[in-house]
């Protein structure tokens, strides 16, 4: 699908974030890690809130998590999602010790439970963006 | 901060009617409030050296100059906490007059959130949400049911709490609507009625989520000095505070998804009044929706993180129980006035003007407010 005809969201261009975006479009997620003291961060931002370094480094994610939380949405806050309802989205703790929210696949309502193990996947929505979505490990 | 103790009183408040569609503009609906909230402080609009409009800038203080013909404004500044702005700027326009900048500082927030552009159709615009609108709002992740449901199914998760026990807040601001001539839901509700109600983001239903409404309300805070000759009697503003959550643009990577920014923000404005918990005779916790009003109360201290479905169970939140709240009707049932209708109705109760929903001995009250994904802010007062 091409930007034109895309009817959902997509993330505003921002210097800090670029190689995680350029990292899902590669299907290989990479995250964001300080390069002195090694704290991953997400999402990306310019300063490690542990030692204050601008330096970084993106470190391959393993694509392992836990859930963390979720929510089950029977009402679509954009057109763009009506047929994507009812949608699962997840708050997921990576193994990486950062948490990522998406879109919940393959999965009953009644499977879900906290720290359920679950893998990342990703899914891409036009020919500029994929989006992680997540799936029962 | 402890020296601002009684040093500033509500002097006036002003409200319009409530409706879904108030047929006037935006500014129409702030100046009639402020107007109603300068005459009720028997105050002259040119007697008011400060203001601080609503943080979304519709109605900037330009305007009040305008409209009012305030002379000699001196102090204007923003709150930009979203549902929490309306108690941030009490705690502002205290700083400024016990700073000496300024004597009254009128407080309005109006708007037409129902017959004008969509409340959840304006996050995704809204500076404070670029993280949000980077990356969860692409998955679907947009609207606060949504975010707040997070929050929600976690604390039921952790703790046990459950949709009824969310339910007895929505049923017991809706029995004191119904008390209240300027409250746009006067049909009863009871905890089926919840159950039966749509659901909207798993576990928020439609009964957990508030109103979008129209219409403006105003308060003036001036120097308690200058306020004992005015025509109400001084409501004092005895501590205030407001808190920021840890990952304050997003809620995914908060440490602790159940504790709000009302968490740090509590401890302040309780040491500063030099008050207790128990002390407080009436609350107006603000109610974008249920649960977090819930959340509310555990991270005030009224009850433990985790005991808060319990607490408002059983009438304790209801008018005549322990902890009567949000006696107005709330966001949930009065109308959607960013909580300052809750500032409003906090005053009203102080001076014994809270009608049929009158709190018997209502000497020290508790006004709050929650926005931006998780700022929470405030203010204690006593008659
Ligand atoms: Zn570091």
């Amino acid at each position: 699908m091409n930007q034109l005809e895309y009817d959902k969201p997509v993330p505003p261009l921002n210097r800090d974030s670029k190689p995680f975006w350029d990292s899902m479009k590669a299907h290989d997620m990479r995250l964001q890690r300080c390069a002195d003291c090694g704290k991953v961060r997400h999402y990306p931002r310019p300063v490690c809130d542990n030692c204050l370094s601008m330096e970084c480094d993106w470190v391959r994610a393993s694509g392992k998590g836990k859930v963390h939380s979720w929510t089950i949405s029977h009402h679509a806050f954009l057109p763009g999602f009506i047929a994507d309802l009812p949608m699962t989205l997840v708050t997921v703790d990576l193994d990486e010790g950062v948490r990522i929210c998406a879109q919940m696949r393959d999965c009953e309502p009644e499977q879900l439970q906290v720290d359920m193990p679950v893998e990342l996947g990703y899914e891409d929505a036009t020919s500029d963006l994929t989006l992680p979505v997540f799936r029962p490990a | 901060m402890a020296g601002i103790t009684d040093k500033c009183s509500v002097t006036g408040i002003g409200e319009t009617e409530y409706s879904r569609n108030s047929g006037r503009s935006v500014a129409a609906l702030q100046m009639e409030a402020s107007l109603k909230a300068i005459a009720d402080a028997g105050l002259q609009p040119s007697d008011i050296d400060g203001v601080i409009p609503y943080f979304n800038m519709e109605v900037v203080a330009e305007e009040f100059i305008t409209n009012l013909g305030i002379t000699d404004l001196r102090y204007s500044a923003i709150t930009p906490l979203g549902g929490a702005s309306a108690v941030a700027a009490i705690q502002a326009a205290v700083s400024a007059i016990v700073a000496g900048v300024a004597n009254h500082v009128l407080l309005p927030i109006g708007r037409n959130g129902s017959s004008g552009e969509r409340i959840g159709g304006r996050v995704q615009a809204m500076p404070q949400f670029r993280v949000l609108g980077e990356f969860e709002m692409p998955s679907g992740n947009i609207a606060p049911p949504q975010l707040y449901a997070h929050m929600a199914r976690r604390h039921m998760e952790m703790y046990g709490t459950t949709s009824r026990q969310l339910a007895e807040i929505a049923v017991a601001e809706r029995a004191n609507a119904i008390l209240n001539d300027n409250a746009v839901m006067q049909k009863p509700m009871t905890i089926e009625d919840h159950q039966n109600s749509r659901m909207i983001s798993d576990p928020l239903r439609l009964f957990d989520c508030c109103l979008e409404s129209d219409g403006a309300a105003a308060v003036v805070i001036s120097n308690t000095e200058r306020a004992k000759d005015l025509r109400q009697k001084p409501i004092y503003i005895m501590g205030v505070a407001e808190g920021h959550p840890d990952s304050p643009s997003n809620i995914t990577q908060r440490p602790d998804l159940t504790t709000l920014g009302t968490a740090k923000a509590a401890p302040i404005a309780f040491d500063m009044a030099g008050i207790d918990r128990k002390d407080i005779d009436v609350a107006e916790i603000y109610d974008c929706f249920t649960y977090i009003v819930m959340c509310q109360l555990e991270d005030l201290g009224f009850c433990a993180k985790g005991e808060g479905g319990d607490f408002v169970s059983n009438g304790r939140i209801a008018l005549g129980g322990e902890l009567p709240i949000n006696t107005h009707g709330g966001l949930l049932s009065q109308s959607h006035i960013v909580g300052m209708n809750h500032v409003c109705e906090l005053v009203k109760q102080l001076r014994g003007d809270g009608g049929k929903a009158q709190v018997a001995n209502a000497n020290i009250g508790l006004v709050t407010g929650f926005g931006d994904l998780g700022d929470g802010s405030v203010a204690i007062m006593r008659n």
